[in-house]
């Protein structure tokens, strides 16, 4: 039909304006290699030809004439499909900086990319830029006269927190023997597994989600830290398995098993369990996801290619879509308890298990169910702005609660029953979203949380995801990862070296240990992770300060 | 910092040279207030020790109070007793200060020790709530055989305003602290010594982790974990929780408030029993800067200090009298004809106890978790 009106603009066309980054390229530098054109992974850019209209004068005297020139350039395409995301794997091609996306803040994005009737689905966390109630938050309890400071380079100190649910003082089977307090074994009193872990763990992202040299090297990464720098961080296979040579490892100590409504990978690792050698570090069961509040994960049918499918026990090459609930679950009272029961039991009891939900204002609902259960390990909730490989954008942009006051009214609600040592609370969702690691980490600590998560921050700073809040990149969910992360395709990620990304998850770690050092040194604690010391932290804002409950400053 | 000053002896002792000693730390301005207390109590007090003896400052209208509460409670009053008032420049004098020793009620007479204690620890709580508004009626201790006295102003002046001096006032152990207010208003309820059911605890430092350490005792829903005006509240209950609440012996309080790491725990023989305790008490970690001196209700004094503690306090003297003071100078006063060299000075691992009646001197080793044995022989 649009023949009709060759001559006429097309109502329906989109016009570079209308889409969220313009490439801007620049004639006078590029050399025509092409190299950008090959490289993108939306196809969002194409070797095209325009005719140009030149005024030339070649004599001595001017003697100006009309030329026309027909000269190759690199065009941006129209079409909402091939919008350019912003990833700037162009600019990283480019030998004369020629090429580059610029943000477009008038875009008109989310308009048109519901083509087909599809809603539009993509990786990443939520698109706000602005400033997070985490990064609001500052730590204003200074000891200098009164207290003296304590010197971060130099004091001892430990920055180590519990992961198992800890019995009441109350309940602990202990007797006095000739003076000294003995375990009283005849009480048969249940001892829950605990493990002493760094407050910071690598959150769930699968085998599957994650390219093989990104996964091998966050795992690498761990061990090392484990092993050689002696920082005990654990890190979560996300819902998919584990690798059959790891499970059986000793290196499987620093793994949390995640299983989520899916249960993909657990057939096998259920049949693994007689030949492990060391008990995986805790479990995690998966009950929901800040990134997408009431849905399940979403491996696609491109992303499961035969070794995937093999750690998974699915075939290869169909879409795994974990349901949004886990298919036996009836009723929390039930059904969860049975859950956590049930793998205890497959770990002899020895093996910390708690589940995750996404941020909700039902949280302490959850909560306050696991308090009265004692074989809950913790509970791992996850905010609004926590990341994904794959969801509909507007669970991503609109789903979910914020992460500080959920976990806040969550730590209050165990102090009310006097059970806030009893059951930690893991908090995740945008720590380190604008790169402030520790201090996010630590003003959550300060706020109540046991431990935090980080996901899509350990994705930027060890393997440089692209991915930001202005919707760059965020295409996960194609496979056709740029950095080579999330995809399973060998070409997109040979361009990802295991070893590089184990040196920086070591790096991040270190560094974030040095930084929780220097918060905490000042405000004179060393000895005991500052849980819940409300007093240190302030924000500059009074609602929020009423809400979270701790002071206001401007 | 705040001074602290305690003696512990066979003989009667006065509070005024406690408060001398506590002078002598003195480095500048301090006014915050002066607390005392006196255990086993000697001269007109010999005849009452069976009564339990409430301490407090009371307005007129706290007077009616009182007497209306402990008359519907069936508390009778056997004697009151008044400290010598003194006018004195800097402090300003209350109404009334006193100490009343009650006969129980008669539905209690037959209840057991602790029932006994812990009604009077209740009631004391009934009578702070009562006077909290118009502060009409403080209240310190309710306890046998122990007085409290607290007031504002600098504790030597205080010392003379109570008329200390006298003589009139003689005890056993005696702990004073004079207080360097820091963080909080002045309060006499911010006021060391604290007291809880016998137990009663002075600090000097700041407690960094004071908050979550208030939020858990206060969790634990004991009637008497209430107040918290001073960060250092928080010891005199975390004592009372491990000792009384829990039943672990008392140098477990070092394993309590200052843990030992994993690895150095794994070297003790309870080395099981350390671990769940530093899981499950986790938040009762003090995390320091702090020096404490404490009385159990059986008369055994100690002190304790965390590894930040760059100096630390002293205890000495001679089987029969030892003081336990936030600084040498303090004991220098009180004790100078001690040996010396046999001054304790508790580092980290240390924890310096001394018996009932000052019998000798018991030296806890956390990290070996054993008394040391040639020390305790020397006592």
């Amino acid at each position: 039909m649009s023949t009709l009106y060759l001559n006429k603009p097309e109502s329906h066309e989109l016009t570079l304006k209308d889409f969220p980054y313009i490439i801007n390229w620049r004639d006078d530098r590029c050399k025509r290699c092409g190299n950008c054109t090959a490289v993108c992974p939306m196809r969002a850019i194409e070797a095209s030809v325009r005719l140009e209209r030149k005024v030339v004068s070649e004599g001595e005297l001017p003697e100006p004439k009309v030329i026309a020139k027909v000269v190759s350039i690199v065009k941006q395409v129209d079409d909402i499909e091939r919008y350019c995301n912003g990833c700037a794997t162009c600019s990283l091609v480019c030998p004369n900086n020629a090429i580059e996306p610029v943000y477009n803040p008038q875009h008109k994005f989310l308009h048109y990319i519901n083509a087909h009737g599809e809603a539009y689905k993509r990786g990443g966390r939520r698109n706000d830029p602005s400033l997070s109630t985490l990064d609001r938050i500052k730590f204003t309890r200074i000891s200098m006269l009164t207290d003296p400071a304590l010197d971060a380079g130099r004091h001892e100190f430990r920055v180590r927190t519990l992961l198992g649910r800890i019995l009441p003082p109350e309940e602990l089977p202990l007797k006095v023997e000739n003076g000294k307090l003995v375990v009283d074994r005849s009480s048969g009193k249940f001892i829950p597994p605990v493990r002493e872990i760094f407050p910071i763990i690598i959150g769930s992202m699968s085998v599957g989600a994650l390219s093989p040299p990104m996964w091998e090297g966050l795992a690498m990464g761990i061990a090392y830290l484990n092993e050689v720098e002696k920082i005990p961080v654990l890190m979560c296979s996300g819902e998919g398995g584990v690798p059959p040579r790891l499970l059986k490892s000793r290196y499987i100590k620093y793994f949390i098993l995640q299983i989520a409504s899916g249960y993909f990978g657990w057939d096998e690792i259920i049949h693994a369990i007689p030949e492990m050698v060391e008990d995986p570090a805790a479990i995690e069961i998966k009950y929901g996801q800040g990134a997408k509040p009431g849905d399940g994960g979403l491996l696609p049918a491109e992303k499961v290619i035969d070794m995937i499918a093999q750690i998974r026990g699915v075939p290869k090459g169909v879409d795994l879509a974990s349901p949004p609930t886990h298919q036996t679950k009836y009723s929390i009272e039930e059904a969860v308890a049975k859950m956590i029961q049930s793998m205890s039991m497959a770990f002899g009891f020895r093996v910390p298990v708690y589940p995750k939900i996404s941020g909700t204002r039902t949280a302490r609902a959850v909560l306050n169910n696991l308090a009265r259960n004692p074989y809950a390990a913790a509970l791992y909730i996850d905010g609004e702005d926590g990341g994904t490989g794959a969801a509909y954008n507007v669970s991503l942009d609109k789903m979910g609660h914020p992460i500080a006051s959920n976990l806040r009214e969550c730590y209050l609600d165990l102090v009310k029953q006097g059970k806030q040592n009893e059951l930690p609370l893991i908090a995740a969702g945008g720590v380190g979203k604008t790169g402030h690691l520790a201090a996010n980490a630590a003003a959550l600590i300060m706020l109540g949380a046991s431990a935090v998560a980080i996901g899509k921050y350990i994705m930027q700073a060890a393997a440089g995801c692209l991915g930001d809040e202005y919707n760059r990149c965020n295409i996960c969910n194609t496979g056709k990862c740029p950095r080579g992360i999330t995809t399973q395709d060998p070409r997109l990620w040979r361009r990802l070296d295991a070893d590089r990304v184990a040196e920086r998850v070591v790096e991040v770690f270190k560094a974030a240990e040095t930084e929780l050092k220097k918060i905490f040194a000042p405000m004179g604690r060393s000895t005991e992770l500052p849980i819940g010391m409300s007093d240190g932290i302030s924000i500059d804002d009074k609602e929020m300060a009423e809400r979270l409950q701790i002071s206001y400053v401007c | 910092m705040c001074r602290l000053a305690a003696v512990t002896s066979k003989e009667y002792e006065n509070p005024y040279s406690v408060v001398c000693a506590l002078e002598t730390m003195k480095e500048g301005h301090d006014g915050s207030g002066m607390g005392l207390l006196l255990k086993f109590l000697g001269g007109e007090f010999e005849e009452l020790k069976q009564y339990p003896a409430l301490s407090g400052i009371a307005s007129k209208n706290g007077v009616e109070m009182l007497d209306e509460y402990m008359a519907k409670q069936g508390f009778k009053l056997v004697h009151a007793w008044s400290p010598k008032i003194r006018k004195v420049k800097g402090v300003q004098e209350r109404d009334y200060y006193f100490t009343r020793f009650y006969d129980y009620p008669n539905w209690l007479k037959d209840a057991s020790h602790d029932e006994k204690i812990h009604y009077l620890m209740r009631t004391r709580v009934e009578l702070r709530k009562l006077g909290q508004k118009d502060e009409s009626l403080i209240v310190f201790s309710f306890y046998p055989d122990v007085i409290m006295l607290k007031e504002v102003g600098d504790p030597l002046e205080v010392a003379e305003f109570f008329s200390l001096d006298e003589g009139y006032l003689k005890a056993k152990i005696i702990l004073a602290q004079g207080r360097q207010n820091t963080n909080y208003s002045i309060n006499l309820y911010a006021c060391h010594p604290f007291f809880i059911e016998g137990y009663s605890t002075m600090t000097n430092g700041e407690n960094t982790a004071f908050v979550p350490i208030r939020e858990f005792l206060m969790s634990r829903n004991y009637p008497g974990y209430i107040g918290y005006d001073s960060d250092s509240e928080v010891f005199t209950h975390i004592l009372h929780y491990m000792h009384k609440i829990l039943g672990y012996p008392l140098y477990y309080y070092k394993d309590v408030i200052t843990p030992l790491k994993p690895e150095e725990a794994d070297k003790r023989d309870d080395a099981q029993a350390l671990h769940l305790m530093r899981y499950s008490l986790r938040r009762l970690c003090i995390d320091g800067p702090n020096c404490v001196i404490g009385v159990l209700p059986d008369g055994y004094t100690f002190m304790v200090q965390d590894s930040k503690k760059l100096r630390p306090g002293v205890v000495g003297g001679y089987p029969g009298r030892y003081g336990l003071m936030s600084e040498v100078c303090g004991l220098d006063r009180l004790i100078p004809d001690r040996d010396r060299s046999k001054d304790y000075y508790p580092m980290r691992y240390d924890m310096i106890i001394v018996l009932p009646n000052a019998e000798g001197i018991l030296h806890w080793d956390q990290k070996r978790g054993s008394f040391i044995e040639e020390r305790a022989a020397v006592v």
